[in-house]
Protein backbone atom coordinates (compact mmCIF):
# COMPACT_ATOMS: atom_id res chain seq x y z
CA UNK A 1 0.00 0.00 0.00
CA UNK A 2 1.06 3.66 -0.51
CA UNK A 3 0.29 6.44 1.52
CA UNK A 4 -1.86 8.71 -0.40
CA UNK A 5 0.24 12.07 -1.13
CA UNK A 6 -2.44 14.28 -0.42
CA UNK A 7 -3.03 12.90 3.17
CA UNK A 8 -1.41 15.92 4.97
CA UNK A 9 -4.21 18.45 5.84
CA UNK A 10 -7.02 16.39 5.18
CA UNK A 11 -9.96 16.69 8.09
CA UNK A 12 -12.28 14.25 8.90
CA UNK A 13 -15.18 16.01 10.05
CA UNK A 14 -16.98 14.56 13.83
CA UNK A 15 -19.04 11.90 13.72
CA UNK A 16 -21.31 10.96 15.88
CA UNK A 17 -21.31 11.96 19.64
CA UNK A 18 -19.37 9.81 21.96
CA UNK A 19 -21.76 9.56 25.34
CA UNK A 20 -19.56 9.73 28.40
CA UNK A 21 -20.71 7.22 31.01
CA UNK A 22 -20.63 6.16 34.37
CA UNK A 23 -19.37 2.56 33.83
CA UNK A 24 -17.38 3.28 31.03
CA UNK A 25 -15.37 5.63 32.99
CA UNK A 26 -15.29 3.31 35.92
CA UNK A 27 -14.30 0.30 33.67
CA UNK A 28 -11.66 2.45 32.05
CA UNK A 29 -9.92 3.95 35.68
CA UNK A 30 -9.86 -0.04 36.83
CA UNK A 31 -8.10 -0.88 33.54
CA UNK A 32 -5.45 2.06 33.92
CA UNK A 33 -5.14 1.03 37.65
CA UNK A 34 -6.33 4.27 38.63
CA UNK A 35 -8.01 4.17 41.94
CA UNK A 36 -9.12 7.50 43.00
CA UNK A 37 -12.58 7.74 44.32
CA UNK A 38 -13.51 10.74 41.83
CA UNK A 39 -13.55 7.88 38.88
CA UNK A 40 -16.05 5.59 40.78
CA UNK A 41 -18.08 7.57 43.25
CA UNK A 42 -20.04 10.67 42.29
CA UNK A 43 -20.01 12.08 45.88
CA UNK A 44 -16.62 12.01 45.79
CA UNK A 45 -16.00 13.74 42.33
CA UNK A 46 -18.49 16.52 43.92
CA UNK A 47 -16.21 16.69 46.70
CA UNK A 48 -13.52 17.71 44.65
CA UNK A 49 -16.15 20.02 43.06
CA UNK A 50 -17.43 17.70 39.78
CA UNK A 51 -20.88 17.30 38.66
CA UNK A 52 -20.54 13.67 37.68
CA UNK A 53 -18.05 10.99 37.55
CA UNK A 54 -13.95 12.41 36.56
CA UNK A 55 -12.53 10.75 33.85
CA UNK A 56 -9.03 9.59 33.89
CA UNK A 57 -6.38 11.88 32.09
CA UNK A 58 -5.88 9.57 29.37
CA UNK A 59 -9.88 8.24 29.01
CA UNK A 60 -9.65 10.68 25.88
CA UNK A 61 -8.22 8.16 24.13
CA UNK A 62 -10.84 6.34 23.44
CA UNK A 63 -12.62 8.99 21.39
CA UNK A 64 -9.68 10.06 19.55
CA UNK A 65 -8.81 6.62 18.51
CA UNK A 66 -12.25 6.20 17.31
CA UNK A 67 -11.66 9.22 15.33
CA UNK A 68 -7.91 7.73 13.73
CA UNK A 69 -9.95 4.56 12.64
CA UNK A 70 -11.57 7.05 10.10
CA UNK A 71 -8.26 8.05 8.77
CA UNK A 72 -6.61 4.33 9.24
CA UNK A 73 -9.71 2.83 7.94
CA UNK A 74 -10.07 5.41 4.49
CA UNK A 75 -8.94 2.99 1.74
CA UNK A 76 -8.05 6.05 0.20
CA UNK A 77 -5.79 6.98 2.51
CA UNK A 78 -3.00 4.09 2.01
CA UNK A 79 -2.68 2.87 5.68
CA UNK A 80 -1.80 -0.77 6.44
CA UNK A 81 -3.02 -0.75 9.81
CA UNK A 82 -1.28 -4.00 10.56
CA UNK A 83 1.93 -1.88 10.19
CA UNK A 84 1.07 0.84 12.39
CA UNK A 85 3.34 1.62 15.67
CA UNK A 86 1.67 4.33 18.28
CA UNK A 87 5.01 6.72 18.36
CA UNK A 88 3.68 9.35 20.24
CA UNK A 89 0.88 10.69 22.48
CA UNK A 90 -0.42 14.25 23.96
CA UNK A 91 -3.53 15.46 25.64
CA UNK A 92 -3.98 19.13 26.42
CA UNK A 93 -7.18 19.29 28.62
CA UNK A 94 -9.37 22.43 28.12
CA UNK A 95 -11.50 21.03 30.83
CA UNK A 96 -12.26 17.45 32.69
CA UNK A 97 -14.00 14.80 31.12
CA UNK A 98 -17.20 13.98 33.16
CA UNK A 99 -19.71 11.59 33.06
CA UNK A 100 -22.66 12.51 30.76
CA UNK A 101 -20.78 14.82 28.08
CA UNK A 102 -21.57 14.41 24.56
CA UNK A 103 -18.48 14.46 22.89
CA UNK A 104 -17.67 14.67 19.28
CA UNK A 105 -14.07 14.83 17.79
CA UNK A 106 -13.24 16.74 14.56
CA UNK A 107 -9.71 14.80 12.81
CA UNK A 108 -6.91 16.61 11.40
CA UNK A 109 -4.20 15.45 9.29
CA UNK A 110 -1.26 17.77 10.21
CA UNK A 111 1.92 16.05 9.05
CA UNK A 112 3.25 13.59 7.02
CA UNK A 113 6.84 12.48 6.41
CA UNK A 114 8.42 9.42 4.32
CA UNK A 115 10.40 7.67 7.43
CA UNK A 116 12.93 5.01 5.35
CA UNK A 117 10.04 3.08 3.24
CA UNK A 118 7.40 4.68 5.68
CA UNK A 119 5.88 7.54 7.05
CA UNK A 120 5.16 9.51 10.38
CA UNK A 121 1.75 10.80 10.21
CA UNK A 122 0.71 13.12 13.04
CA UNK A 123 -3.00 13.44 13.72
CA UNK A 124 -5.13 16.06 16.27
CA UNK A 125 -8.41 15.71 17.41
CA UNK A 126 -10.23 18.29 18.34
CA UNK A 127 -12.75 17.04 21.34
CA UNK A 128 -15.73 19.24 21.81
CA UNK A 129 -19.17 18.81 23.47
CA UNK A 130 -22.18 18.70 21.04
CA UNK A 131 -22.68 22.25 22.22
CA UNK A 132 -19.40 23.34 21.01
CA UNK A 133 -17.82 23.92 24.31
CA UNK A 134 -13.90 22.77 23.37
CA UNK A 135 -13.30 19.44 25.89
CA UNK A 136 -9.65 18.56 24.96
CA UNK A 137 -6.96 18.70 22.52
CA UNK A 138 -5.22 14.81 21.20
CA UNK A 139 -2.43 14.80 19.01
CA UNK A 140 -0.83 11.11 18.33
CA UNK A 141 1.90 9.85 15.77
CA UNK A 142 1.49 6.70 14.29
CA UNK A 143 4.82 5.12 12.70
CA UNK A 144 3.30 3.56 8.80
CA UNK A 145 6.38 0.77 8.92
CA UNK A 146 7.40 0.11 5.25
CA UNK A 147 7.60 -3.15 3.76
CA UNK A 148 10.29 -4.72 5.14
CA UNK A 149 11.05 -3.12 8.27
CA UNK B 1 -4.69 16.16 50.86
CA UNK B 2 -3.59 18.74 48.16
CA UNK B 3 -0.53 19.83 47.01
CA UNK B 4 0.38 23.77 46.99
CA UNK B 5 1.73 25.37 44.33
CA UNK B 6 4.26 27.59 46.44
CA UNK B 7 5.64 24.73 48.58
CA UNK B 8 7.28 23.19 45.41
CA UNK B 9 10.84 23.26 44.37
CA UNK B 10 12.25 21.97 40.80
CA UNK B 11 14.29 19.17 41.08
CA UNK B 12 11.89 17.45 43.73
CA UNK B 13 11.08 14.09 43.58
CA UNK B 14 7.44 13.52 43.99
CA UNK B 15 7.54 9.73 44.64
CA UNK B 16 8.07 6.63 42.74
CA UNK B 17 5.16 3.42 41.66
CA UNK B 18 5.38 -0.24 40.57
CA UNK B 19 3.16 -1.21 38.27
CA UNK B 20 2.72 -5.16 37.81
CA UNK B 21 1.45 -5.91 34.59
CA UNK B 22 -0.64 -9.19 33.56
CA UNK B 23 -1.93 -10.40 30.04
CA UNK B 24 -5.47 -9.90 32.21
CA UNK B 25 -4.31 -6.09 32.47
CA UNK B 26 -3.95 -6.20 28.44
CA UNK B 27 -7.24 -7.92 28.00
CA UNK B 28 -9.26 -5.57 30.40
CA UNK B 29 -7.57 -2.15 29.10
CA UNK B 30 -8.34 -3.80 24.99
CA UNK B 31 -11.97 -4.03 26.40
CA UNK B 32 -12.19 -0.43 28.28
CA UNK B 33 -10.63 1.35 25.33
CA UNK B 34 -11.61 -0.57 22.32
CA UNK B 35 -8.11 -1.23 20.97
CA UNK B 36 -8.17 -4.98 19.83
CA UNK B 37 -5.09 -4.81 18.23
CA UNK B 38 -4.06 -8.73 18.38
CA UNK B 39 -0.04 -7.85 18.84
CA UNK B 40 -1.70 -6.70 22.65
CA UNK B 41 -3.27 -10.61 23.27
CA UNK B 42 -2.15 -12.77 20.58
CA UNK B 43 1.49 -13.90 20.62
CA UNK B 44 1.76 -16.30 17.22
CA UNK B 45 0.45 -12.70 15.45
CA UNK B 46 2.89 -10.24 17.95
CA UNK B 47 5.98 -12.91 16.42
CA UNK B 48 4.41 -12.30 12.94
CA UNK B 49 4.95 -8.91 12.66
CA UNK B 50 8.31 -8.91 14.28
CA UNK B 51 7.69 -7.92 17.96
CA UNK B 52 9.35 -10.08 20.43
CA UNK B 53 6.12 -11.40 21.88
CA UNK B 54 2.79 -10.15 23.25
CA UNK B 55 3.24 -6.45 24.85
CA UNK B 56 1.11 -3.62 26.32
CA UNK B 57 -0.75 -1.21 24.88
CA UNK B 58 1.09 2.11 24.66
CA UNK B 59 -2.07 3.90 25.90
CA UNK B 60 -1.99 0.99 29.33
CA UNK B 61 1.43 2.26 30.09
CA UNK B 62 0.87 6.09 29.68
CA UNK B 63 -2.47 5.96 31.83
CA UNK B 64 -1.18 3.49 34.19
CA UNK B 65 2.27 5.81 34.58
CA UNK B 66 0.29 9.18 35.63
CA UNK B 67 -1.55 7.68 38.45
CA UNK B 68 1.86 8.41 40.26
CA UNK B 69 1.05 12.04 39.41
CA UNK B 70 -3.01 12.12 40.32
CA UNK B 71 -2.17 10.67 43.47
CA UNK B 72 0.41 13.51 44.41
CA UNK B 73 -2.23 16.36 43.30
CA UNK B 74 -4.85 14.80 44.66
CA UNK B 75 -7.33 15.28 41.99
CA UNK B 76 -6.94 13.72 38.61
CA UNK B 77 -8.77 16.80 36.73
CA UNK B 78 -5.46 19.14 37.55
CA UNK B 79 -3.78 17.06 34.82
CA UNK B 80 -4.24 19.78 31.93
CA UNK B 81 -1.64 18.35 29.48
CA UNK B 82 0.18 15.00 29.11
CA UNK B 83 2.25 13.47 26.75
CA UNK B 84 4.89 10.81 25.72
CA UNK B 85 6.41 9.11 23.29
CA UNK B 86 6.78 5.41 22.88
CA UNK B 87 10.25 4.07 22.53
CA UNK B 88 10.68 0.19 23.59
CA UNK B 89 7.74 -1.76 24.15
CA UNK B 90 6.78 -3.17 27.38
CA UNK B 91 6.51 -7.43 26.76
CA UNK B 92 4.26 -9.12 28.91
CA UNK B 93 5.15 -12.66 29.69
CA UNK B 94 2.21 -15.11 29.91
CA UNK B 95 1.90 -15.89 33.38
CA UNK B 96 -1.35 -17.66 33.68
CA UNK B 97 0.20 -20.75 34.63
CA UNK B 98 1.08 -18.87 38.17
CA UNK B 99 -1.39 -16.01 38.16
CA UNK B 100 0.33 -14.51 41.29
CA UNK B 101 3.89 -13.73 38.90
CA UNK B 102 3.90 -10.57 37.07
CA UNK B 103 4.03 -10.46 33.37
CA UNK B 104 5.87 -6.94 33.49
CA UNK B 105 7.19 -4.86 36.23
CA UNK B 106 7.04 -1.19 35.15
CA UNK B 107 8.78 1.04 37.44
CA UNK B 108 7.68 4.95 37.44
CA UNK B 109 9.21 7.55 39.22
CA UNK B 110 8.68 11.76 39.32
CA UNK B 111 10.72 14.51 39.42
CA UNK B 112 9.09 18.22 39.49
CA UNK B 113 10.51 20.13 35.84
CA UNK B 114 9.25 22.93 35.90
CA UNK B 115 7.29 25.48 38.11
CA UNK B 116 4.59 27.98 36.17
CA UNK B 117 3.98 30.63 39.20
CA UNK B 118 2.19 33.10 36.91
CA UNK B 119 -0.36 30.00 35.57
CA UNK B 120 0.19 28.42 38.52
CA UNK B 121 0.87 24.93 37.06
CA UNK B 122 4.04 22.63 37.69
CA UNK B 123 5.72 20.22 34.80
CA UNK B 124 6.25 16.38 36.77
CA UNK B 125 8.36 15.11 34.49
CA UNK B 126 8.30 10.91 34.92
CA UNK B 127 10.55 8.22 33.97
CA UNK B 128 9.14 5.14 33.13
CA UNK B 129 11.09 1.59 32.61
CA UNK B 130 10.71 -2.02 32.57
CA UNK B 131 13.07 -4.38 32.18
CA UNK B 132 16.06 -1.50 32.94
CA UNK B 133 14.45 -0.08 29.79
CA UNK B 134 12.92 3.35 29.06
CA UNK B 135 9.91 2.26 27.82
CA UNK B 136 8.46 5.63 27.57
CA UNK B 137 10.44 9.21 26.50
CA UNK B 138 9.66 12.92 27.35
CA UNK B 139 6.63 11.57 29.75
CA UNK B 140 5.92 15.31 30.78
CA UNK B 141 2.42 16.23 32.95
CA UNK B 142 1.01 19.18 33.59
CA UNK B 143 -0.57 19.74 36.60
CA UNK B 144 -2.44 22.98 38.08
CA UNK B 145 -2.61 23.13 41.41
CA UNK B 146 -3.83 25.73 44.11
Amino acid sequence: MTIAPDLQGRTYPAGEPYSVGREAIRDFARAVKATHPAHFDVDAAAALGYADLLAPPTFAIIIAQRADAQLITDPDAGIDFTRVVHADQRFVHHRPILAGDQIVAELHVDQVRAMGGGAMITTRAELSTVDDEPVATTTSSILVRGEGQ
Amino acid sequence: MAVSITTLEVGRQIGSATVHVTRQDLVRYAGASGDFNPIHWNRSFAEGVGLPGVIAHGMFTMGAAVQLVTDWAGDPGAVVDYQTRFTKPVVVEDTTAEPGEPGAVVEVAGVIGAIDAELSTARIDLTVTSAGQKVLVKAQAVVRLP
